[in-house]
């Protein structure tokens, strides 16, 4: 039950605020529908979603020191727009999990990856494989539920491209709980060119709907 | 085929630089003209089944440019060749410079590249890295590439940026990766001169300049052909040069 706790889109960690790269990609026409979104998407998941995953399970697998997994956490955002999200992100969540779960040793500033997998590992039930299953679905549901307000769209329509993803997003976590103790300097660092200019775009916008 | 070359630049004491060791094979040679160290490909390559690797080493006080002669055109071997592999191994020393400013690799249909790059600066070192990638000759549908550069300054990690573009890699034309923008392409700049400055400046439609977590700055772009994505770098160079103390001129 824990995890359905913490990916419920309601537990209050502030994600509502965030639009994973999608309102960037609305304002410059890149997506403007359905089928857009889902290839977005489909983009989206194998690139930030399984680095996501692979630092959330190498977090909570233990085998790591902290600070060193969230500097290679930093190392692959180069965005400064995305990596000031992903630190307000991981604040927020370790602050809510401290007050709602009562685990007053979690620390306070990681980037938000890294701080589900520390969230997970100080959750009775949940381990490398649960941290890397919430950050899998995280990069996918996130922009979704915002592709449905600033688009407008059939929300039965978004979420089953969100739902024909899961195999996709259930494949990439076991491999990221199966590498979750490999050496740092092997995890995943696929990027994502279009997420970390649009964030910079968005940044300077002065009309935008979502922080990022 | 397998190649592997190994440049040694050292420091004069003078503000000069030696190479101390410049070892090539073919198709890797390596050589030394007056406007820098040239890379220079055998005719038509990497091809399927190459397993090539550099390595170079950049010495205190010195500095070392790398280019090549020209566009890299990655071919598909023959059936059951695999894919080429490109390896480049680079450290340099506090107050070494290396400045790695080949051509564009042109990813040709059929083709499977992999490219490893892990550069190792100490404190004080200086980097400007180029990597263009464009998907398929003029007209023509592209190969596929996967390139991973791991880049650390005095042991800790400044970037680690893996790019899997063309038709082995569902996803690569999302618009949340290219968009299907034929020309990718980044610089990385790193060290002294380049610490970071003010916050990071949109260059165009589809370049930035990103200010590190580290100390260093990334130019990033996506364009329509290699040209085009020449420029956009360039700009971007110029945008991080003019928020630090760095020199632009590539």
């Amino acid at each position: 039950m824990n995890l359905l706790l913490l990916t419920d889109g309601r537990f209050p960690a502030g994600g509502h605020a965030h639009s994973g790269g999608i309102e960037a990609a609305v304002m410059a026409g890149r997506v403007t529908g359905v089928d857009t979104l889902a290839v977005f998407l489909a983009g989206r998941l194998t690139t930030a979603g399984r680095v996501a995953a692979a630092l959330a399970a190498a977090a909570a697998s233990g085998a790591h020191d902290l600070v060193e997994l969230d500097a290679e956490a930093a190392a692959r955002i180069p965005s400064p727009a995305l990596r000031a999200a992903s630190r307000t992100l991981g604040r927020q969540l370790l602050r809510t999990a401290r007050s709602v779960l009562d685990a007053a040793d979690l620390p306070d500033d990681l980037h938000h990856p890294v701080a589900m997998g520390v969230v997970c590992a100080a959750t009775s039930g949940l381990g490398p494989a649960d941290a890397a299953r919430w950050a899998a679905y995280d990069a996918i549901s996130g922009p979704a539920s915002a592709a449905v307000r600033l688009l407008g769209l059939d929300p039965f329509r978004a979420w089953g491209v969100v739902a024909a993803l899961m195999p996709e997003a259930d494949a990439i976590a076991a491999g990221a709980a199966a590498g979750a103790a490999r050496p740092l300097t092997h995890l995943p660092s696929c990027s994502a060119p279009l997420l970390d200019i649009g964030a910079e775009h968005h940044a300077a916008s002065e009309v935008r709907l979502f922080a990022s | 085929m397998k190649a592997r070359a190994r440049v040694v630049a050292a420091g004069d004491g003078a503000g000069g630089t030696r190479l101390t060791t410049l070892r090539s094979e073919a198709p890797l040679v390596l050589r030394d003209t007056p406007g820098g160290l040239y890379l220079v490909g055998g005719a038509g390559g990497p091809l399927g089944g190459d397993d090539l690797a550099i390595e170079i080493e950049v010495g205190a006080g010195a500095r070392l440019t790398i280019r090549t002669a020209a566009a890299s055109i990655v071919l598909p071997g023959r059936p059951g060749d695999g894919p080429s592999n490109l390896h480049v191994d680079a450290r340099v020393a506090a107050g070494g410079e290396l400045r790695w400013l080949p051509g564009p690799v042109v990813a040709v249909q059929g083709c499977v590249h992999h490219v490893e790059m892990v550069v190792a600066l100490e404190e004080g070192a200086a980097l400007m890295w180029r990597e263009e990638v464009v998907l398929g000759r003029h007209g023509e549908p592209p190969g596929s590439v996967r390139s991973r550069a791991t880049v650390d300054v005095g042991g800790r990690p400044l970037l680690r940026h893996e790019l899997a573009l063309g038709p082995g890699h569902p996803g690569a034309a999302s618009p949340a990766v290219t968009a299907g923008a034929r020309a990718v392409g980044s610089v990385l700049l790193a060290g002294p001169e380049w610490a970071t400055g003010a916050g990071s400046t949109v260059v165009g439609d589809r370049a930035v300049v990103l200010p590190l977590a580290g100390p260093g700055w990334q130019v990033l772009a996506l364009a329509d052909d290699a040209p085009a994505l020449r420029r956009q770098l360039i700009a971007g160079i110029e945008a991080a040069a003019r928020h630090t103390a760095g020199r632009a001129a590539p």
